[in-house]
């Protein structure tokens, strides 16, 4: 495994072509055993799993490039610095923003939501304005707004969906009003799959004046993104959903609008110059990236976003969209299951509900046969009140998952059945 | 037997089925919630308490089939109980539940409950079999009858 850098990028070149049998290769703990059974991972919407580049990446950081980075003079200090930037350049291009310094980065899509909440609605929202997201958003795209519209008696309005689980569009032009001063939507629901118009409600919006975040966070590992031709005003996910480690992630925002919010924490590096009579703030983006942050983290993110990159989206895309209809086919014809989210436009997740079976009941049994999927509300309780249920199973999808991995998934059904003699 | 049939034997999922006092009781002595906000098993535990005694207890509520048929084995158990009964059985419970009786706890004196044992081998769901004790036990040694509480079995259970 030792070899230098660029014999390494020549191997990772030839390796990761869309060829199913060597993208596992890349995975280590897909070859995991559990409970004496080969894992069958289809829990990817709560995080990915990390191929060997970003392992190796990691490794090399800590091994010979560590560092704090901004600060030094001396050797490692730029090395780190120069690996640091190198990957802000990596997610500007992955996500194609217009400069690099509209890149920052954050512990992950929370860290992202809250710091326009903090920054920007602190900052602009008043008395009676309203924050319009859906019906649909994980808790970290409606708690942040919920605090900062408690704060600011702001009112937040919530686009409703259908039965399907997609957004009523209808409602959401009728919901537009001057008092409308900001949007937040989610690109990709992680407990329905559904993918809603973002570049239409972005549309809507802006003719409006109104800015919008997209919270891209089940976005990014199934889709190629490209926020200026959504033209959305901040973008928002976590590395460790697209294959990079956690404790990282990224928020995209249009420069002009990032320069007149307020930083988000102070301390190191966001600073200009500090006196006690008064501070002033560093330029774009490090205004907004107080403190040592998780340097290996971004690092990995960049090799993260260097993998995916090559694996390449259409060919993603189009594989992932086969298992899907697979993996919606394969449900559909149990008896007693249901799929919970049934929208046209889907990507990624097979949430569904059984017949006399609770999903916490068969998530401990697939387990049993080395299924992991996820089970509860995904953080997403009032879609779980929308559609009357306590909890959903959820498997969820990754490039590195197969059809054959989609059939366990259906064997394990039959035995929650025959266990339950449901 | 494999450790998910122990899981999920024949008794558990009868009472999951069909679970025993599963009504509400109307202006009853002691009313708890027990919530799991992780996985969203939501039940109330209604108790009536006379002369030191369970006079009378049932529950209410949606969950997994572990939680439901714990909280019906209880209510069945502890009827007709002395307070200080009750608090043995539920120290027992506990410890057979949680593994701390080993692994395979002489389960003699829980009769049926003892079916629960099994859930000692899967981490994840001990907190589901002893949401409703923890509520019961609760109210239970709760001095001033407030009339409701929410209890959360913790996690690290
Ligand atoms: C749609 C969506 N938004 C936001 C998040 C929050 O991501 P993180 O916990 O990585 O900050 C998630 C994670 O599950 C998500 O699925």
């Amino acid at each position: 495994m030792k070899k230098n850098d660029s014999a390494m990028m020549m191997d990772v070149d030839k390796r990761v072509r869309f060829d199913i049998e060597r993208i596992r290769e890349d995975f280590p703990i897909l070859h995991t055993l559990v409970h004496g059974k080969p894992l069958v991972y289809l829990d990817n919407a709560a995080t990915t799993q990390k191929p060997l580049h970003v392992i190796d990446a990691d490794q090399r950081y800590y091994h010979s490039q560590n560092a704090n980075i901004h600060r030094g003079v001396h050797y490692l200090s730029e090395v780190a610095t120069f690996e640091y930037e190198k990957a802000r350049g990596k997610v500007k291009n992955f996500v194609n923003a217009a400069d690099n310094h509209e890149i920052i980065f954050v512990r992950g899509a929370t860290e992202a939501i809250n710091l326009v909440a903090h920054g920007y609605g602190r900052k602009f929202l008043a008395e009676g304005d309203e924050v319009i997201i859906s019906a649909m958003e994980h808790h970290s795209n409606i708690v942040p707004w919920q605090m900062v519209c408690a704060e600011k008696k702001a009112v937040l309005r919530v686009i409703p969906m259908n039965d399907e689980g997609e957004l009523l569009m209808d409602e959401y032009e009728k919901m537009l009003s001057p008092k409308t001063k900001f949007v937040s939507v989610v690109m990709v629901s992680n407990s329905l799959g559904t993918v809603n118009p973002v570049k239409d409600i972005i549309k809507s919006a802006h003719a409006l004046g109104v800015p919008v975040l997209v919270d891209g966070a089940q976005a990014v590992s199934h889709m190629k993104i490209d926020v200026r031709d959504l033209d959305c005003d901040f973008f928002a996910f976590s590395g460790h959903k697209v294959f990079a480690p956690t404790g990282v992630g990224a928020l995209y925002g249009k420069a002009e609008i990032l320069d007149r919010m307020d930083p988000y924490q102070g301390g190191g590096d966001m600073i200009e110059s500090v006196t006690f009579e008064k501070t002033t703030y560093n330029a774009l983006p490090y205004k907004f990236e107080a403190g040592t942050g998780n340097i290996a983290g971004v690092v990995g993110l960049g090799v993260a976003i260097d993998y995916v990159r090559r694996v390449g989206f259409e060919e993603v895309e189009e594989y992932e969209r086969e298992l899907l209809a697979y993996g919606t086919t394969l449900l559909s014809a149990i008896d007693g299951v249901r799929l919970v989210g049934t929208a046209r436009e889907k990507a990624g997740v097979l949430s569904f509900v059984m017949e006399h079976v609770h999903p916490h009941d068969i998530g401990t049994i697939l387990d049993q046969e080395g299924i992991a999927i996820r089970t509860g509300h995904h953080c997403t309780q009032p879609v779980m009140k929308r559609f009357g249920i306590p909890a959903t199973a959820r498997a969820s999808l990754a490039f590195y998952n197969t059809k054959e991995e989609l059939d366990a998934l259906g064997r394990g059904i039959a035995k929650v059945k025959e266990i339950f003699h449901a | 037997m494999s450790a998910i049939n122990e899981l999920y034997q024949q008794l558990i999922l009868e009472h999951n089925k069909s679970p025993r006092n599963f009504r509400t009781i109307e202006h009853a002595d002691k009313t708890v919630e027990g919530y799991n906000p992780l996985c969203g098993d939501h039940y109330t535990i209604y108790l009536n308490v006379k002369d030191n005694r369970i006079a009378d207890a049932s529950f209410q509520g949606a969950g997994c089939a572990i939680s439901k048929a714990s909280a019906s084995m209880m209510t069945s158990a502890i009827k007709g109980a002395t307070v200080e009964e009750v608090e043995s059985l539920f120290q027992k419970f506990h410890a057979v539940v949680t593994g701390k009786m080993g692994p395979d706890p002489d389960v003699e004196d829980l009769g049926s409950l003892g079916a629960l044992a099994g859930v000692a081998e899967f981490p994840a769901r001990i907190k589901c079999a002893s949401l409703a004790w923890h509520a019961m036990h609760s109210v239970l040694h709760e001095m001033n009858d407030s009339p409701k509480t929410i209890v959360t079995s913790d996690t690290t259970e």
